[in-house]
């Protein structure tokens, strides 16, 4: 059982920092020869700091979270450098040794918690096992600190979640458990791999602000991976920013945050939908290129070939050091490798892309009236067929009510299980409604399937999918599933026209024309989602659903793929559906939205209207949950408490009574919200009276006394 | 649009179609497992293609009955001298040649059972974990049914009613290992048909049929080929056997199963007239098992 007492305790030096990394290079041996995954990293981490690891897919990040336990895998190697934890080298221990230190002493936290907890244990099983394995403590006092922990990562009755099977609670209260597992050895050191991709907004918020509390609490230093500077911003003291294997710039959030050195971390605020970005006025720039792969690396600077201020014969010339960036306020421990850092004026040039003329907008196109989509789920337990009970609804819409029109972008937002997804289900004709109507181009589409509409109603109306991964076959060739949509819908009809066309679609959509012939495995995430984007265009719809398209994207990416949306929209005068759950994205991309929670509209307005007050207080508490990667806003923090009720068993009144931090009484349970106009076009489902609403302060507000990237103001 | 002016194109040709298999085949390389199977298989491809030049004697020519292995032929009016390198069996044919004829038999019919097997079970799989509803209650329940039998008992029902033909034993081997085909072409399409490109097809149409033969079926090829191999395997024992059992094809057709049955009430004193027809069977089974074994692995390594 106790594994730790056979070995010698390990010489930990209290005084030294808890990890001291110093150019360490990882390596993994493929079919293709031998890769870099890191290169001459060196990290510093002391008592009680969070320090922050940033980066898109691919650029090393989690792979140094992989070397710092000792936990490569078989083809992963570490070639040189060396990594400390409290004085004591961990590249040079014994496999007992290591175990001694894993999940004791240093521990580690997974993006997906319902895969780092095992389904058959009872989490108060899992739970006590951490101390009984690593000290040998009693099952008694084992179980006294697990509730202990339990309480203090703010799960309500600990009692009740230890005796839980980890199916039985939510996503998030699965996360608390895991960090809680994580701190019951008492760990020096934390790391979290991407801790609340997987979860939902409101729910990451709480999460966030529970492991931001976590280091003071316990004294924890912490190392936070993520692709999401908003969040790094918001938990971390320090930064490192990498990209291809190398770190390309460190520094204290304020510093780095407030005046980014080097081009790529410049590149990538320009990526992000901050508050100041607008996608007429100030639209966003993405970072021309890709990401060189780990062996076509170029000579020099691995950004070299993407940046805008390269310079042949400086910058390609040899392998760049990280050099300190002084003056202008910067703390001395900001570094950039870049050898033109103090030449660059980032102010000469826009950190924005050129601003565009607003869309004209048209005639209605879609008209959604008291649309109802209910599931029907037979119960076949005992209790239901003796009640006579046997049939349940799952009410996934309840009677929604809005409209689109041409040239428009109206956003539908919420978390999952909103019913967002069902709403374009219904619509694009793989679900029929239950009740009400769905008017596309003035016929009504709602209870007709999509083999019942004619081939106009349905080349008319188009999607974007989710997972670039996925929406492509990988059995037919790039060019085949364009052509299939020009043949299927008749807009061309001989074999040259069709090819022709496809050519001209793969031109928009900004590929090279050899991508014709290519399979879709060949294809990065972002191109596979433009060949979607081809695809969806391909019979000139007047209306396009992206469901959440660039959500599985790296920012970068991210944004070239959202800037081509918007274009291709202006071009035909498309009225673009938007799907999602980033409030970020959707202010930046919409001119209308709907907020929806638990299958029922909370809000609808213009964005403008939706994102100041009145606000429904759903609305606030998912503002406030956005993380924001600019020092310069302030937001007011609100956290959700409570769980999502279930839809299958939804509250009476109010769907967001059980959360609501502003529930007035009984009336919230038991009563249906009036729906109030605070203005044209602006509905808010609330019992509170619209002149209390109005009361409300912004929950966003930009302290703004120095541009920080220079663009222009919105209009 | 700066490619309008580029349209030369390398049109998509055979030449491309080569290349990919020449691609699958240089993967099946770096596994010996594979490439032993693939050899095997190989060996009695061309010993049946070859059969009329590499036999010494024919099929059915009755010459010397009872001759041990590597016993000298001195030659008649009609066969000119040769030895029997197998020996002979109890109508003194020659066991070599017969093995060598024989190849042809399995190395036809094995094949051609397996393709009507699997074209009836993906069909029934593929409507099955596509539509689902009542389709798949009513093809599930009869695969059920079928399933419950011992095979044995099916292809001897099935043969003894119909009687023994090449077409029969076909029509058998589909009936019996159909449902087994279905089972597994079902499950992957319940996980193919939940892709987003199959919604793609759906939102813009396309008929079930289309969606399940162009969309899903391309995508479940990777497990249905190692199945296959496996399933060929299989084929070989069952020709085999139902030749054992005199249900193969009739007599005086050389069929490897056929002649352990006509020559096992003398395996104690004759041995070789079992054994050898017992290796080529067993070598060519091992053959399939080996190159099933070689694709799941390279499957599994990509």
């Amino acid at each position: 059982m106790n594994a730790g007492a056979r070995t010698m305790p390990l010489p930990f030096d209290e005084s030294a920092p808890v990890l001291e990394i110093k150019d360490l290079n990882v390596s993994y041996s493929t079919r293709a020869g031998e890769i870099p995954a890191v290169i001459d990293f060196s990290l510093t981490v002391q008592k009680g700091e969070s320090v922050g690891l940033v980066g898109e897919s691919g650029c090393g990040k989690s792979t140094v979270a992989l070397a710092i336990m000792q936990h490569m895998g078989r083809n992963g190697a570490i070639k040189s450098g060396s990594i400390r934890f409290k004085g004591v080298e961990l590249t040079k221990l014994r496999q007992e040794e290591l175990r001694q230190l894993r999940g004791s002493k240093i521990s580690m936290i997974y993006q997906e918690p319902f895969a780092a907890l095992n389904p058959s244990l009872t989490l108060g099983r899992q739970l006590m096992e951490v101390p009984i394995v690593h000290e040998g403590v009693g099952a008694s006092e084992a179980r006294a600190r697990a509730i202990r922990v339990l309480g203090d990562v703010r799960l309500p009755d600990p009692e009740r979640v230890m005796a839980a099977y980890p199916h039985q609670i939510s996503g998030g209260q699965q996360q608390r458990v895991v960090i809680a597992m994580a701190l019951l050895s008492n760990p020096a050191l934390l790391l979290l791999d991407e801790p609340t991709t997987a979860l939902d907004v409101t729910v990451e918020a709480g999460i966030t602000k529970l492991i931001a509390n976590i280091s003071e609490q316990y004294g924890t230093s912490q190392i936070y991976i993520s692709h999401n500077l908003g969040l790094i911003r918001e938990v971390c003291d320090r930064v490192f920013v990498m990209y291809s294997g190398e770190v390309v710039e460190e520094g204290t959030i304020q510093s780095l945050f407030t005046r980014p050195k080097h081009p790529y971390t410049h590149g990538l605020f320009g990526c992000i939908p901050l508050p100041s970005a607008d996608k007429n006025a100030a639209p966003l720039k993405p970072i021309r290129g890709q990401l060189p792969l780990p062996h076509e690396r170029p000579r020099g600077c691995n950004f070299g070939p993407r940046c805008d201020f390269f310079q042949a014969g400086r910058c390609d010339a040899a392998d760049i050091p990280m050099t300190p960036i002084t003056g202008d306020g910067a703390t001395p421990d900001h570094r950039a490798r870049c050898t033109r850092w103090s030449e660059i004026d980032f102010g000469a040039t826009d950190a924005r892309g050129h601003a565009k003329d607003p869309m004209a907008i048209g005639d209605t196109v879609l008209e959604v009236q008291r649309m109802r989509k209910y599931y029907e789920v037979m119960d076949r337990s005992l209790a239901a067929i003796i009640s006579g009970k046997r049939v349940r609804y799952i009410k996934a819409n309840e009677s929604l009510d809005f409209d689109a029109r041409r040239g428009e972008t109206v956003a539908i937002v919420g978390e999952s299980g909103c019913g967002k997804s069902t709403f374009a289900k219904v619509l694009i004709g793989l679900e029929t409604a239950t009740a009400g109507e769905v008017r596309h181009d003035g016929q009504n589409v709602a209870q007709t399937p999509v083999r019942g509409r004619s081939s106009t109603q349905i080349s008319s109306l188009q999607m974007v999918f989710q997972n670039p991964f996925d929406t492509l076959n990988p059995s037919h060739s790039v060019g085949a599933q364009i052509a299939r949509v020009i043949k299927k819908f008749g807009v061309e009809t001989s074999k040259a026209k069709i090819r022709e066309r496809v050519f001209a679609l793969l031109d928009t959509v900004k590929l090279p024309r050899e991508f014709y012939y290519r399979r879709p495995r060949q294809l990065s995430g972002g191109q596979k989602q433009r060949v979607g984007i081809a695809r969806a265009f391909a019979g000139n719809p007047s209306m396009v659903i992206a469901d959440e398209p660039v959500s599985s994207l790296d920012v970068s990416v991210a944004a070239a793929v959202t800037e081509l949306l918007t274009d291709i929209q202006r071009r035909h005068q498309t009225t673009l559906l938007f799907i999602s759950h980033d409030l970020s994205v959707v202010r930046y991309l919409a001119d209308r939205i709907v907020v929806m929670y638990l299958g029922q509209i909370m809000e609808r307005g213009t964005t403008q209207q939706v994102f100041s007050p009145p606000y429904h207080p759903y609305t606030e508490a998912l503002l406030s949950a956005v993380p924001i990667a600019d020092p310069q806003v302030v937001k007011r923090e609100i956290v959700l408490e409570g769980n999502l009720p279930s839809v299958l068993n939804p509250p009476k009144g109010c769907p967001f009574t059980t959360r609501c931090p502003r529930k007035v009484g009984r009336i919230c349970d038991d009563e249906r919200p009036p729906v109030q106009m605070a203005a044209e076009g602006h509905a808010i489902a609330c019992h509170i009276p619209l002149g209390v609403l109005r009361e409300v302060e912004p929950v966003i507000a930009v302290r703004r006394t120095e541009a920080r990237l220079t663009r222009p103001q919105r209009g | 649009m700066a490619h309008a002016t580029t349209l030369t194109m390398p049109a998509p040709t055979s030449e491309a179609a080569l290349a990919r298999a020449l691609r699958s085949f240089a993967l099946l390389r770096e596994s010996w497992v594979g490439m032993t199977g693939a050899g095997i298989i190989l060996f009695w491809v061309a010993v049946a293609l070859l059969a009329h030049w590499i036999a010494p004697f024919g099929p059915n020519a009755t010459l010397v009955p009872w001759q041990k292995p590597l016993a000298a032929f001195a030659g008649n009016s009609v066969v000119p001298p040769g030895r029997f390198w197998l020996g002979t069996d109890h109508l003194g044919r020659d066991i070599l040649s017969r093995i060598i004829w024989g190849s042809r038999t399995v190395l036809t019919y094995a094949p051609l059972a397996t393709l009507c097997a699997y074209t009836v079970g993906s069909i029934m799989g593929l409507a099955a974990g596509y539509l689902r509803g009542w389709v798949d209650d009513v093809l599930s329940r009869i695969a059920d049914i079928i399933l419950s039998f011992p095979v044995l008992v099916l292809y001897v029902i099935i043969i003894a009613t119909f009687g023994a033909s090449p077409l029969n034993i076909i029509f058998a081997i589909t009936f019996a290992s159909g449902p087994g085909i279905m089972r597994i072409v079902r499950g992957l399409t319940l996980d193919l048909r939940s892709r987003e490109y199959v919604a793609a097809a759906e939102t813009r149409g396309d008929s079930p049929w289309r969606i399940m033969l162009v969309e899903i079926l391309p995508n479940a090829r990777g497990p249905v080929i190692v199945d296959a191999c496996l399933r060929l395997g299989y084929v070989t024992i069952t020709i085999g056997v139902l030749g054992f059992l005199g249900l193969g094809l009739p007599p005086p057709n050389p069929d490897w199963g056929g002649m352990i049955n006509e020559a096992r009430s003398m395996a104690l004193a004759f041995p070789h007239m079992t054994l050898f027809p017992c290796i080529a069977i067993s070598s060519l089974i091992l053959g399939f098992n080996l190159l099933a074994d070689g694709l799941r692995e390279i499957s599994l390594r990509d």
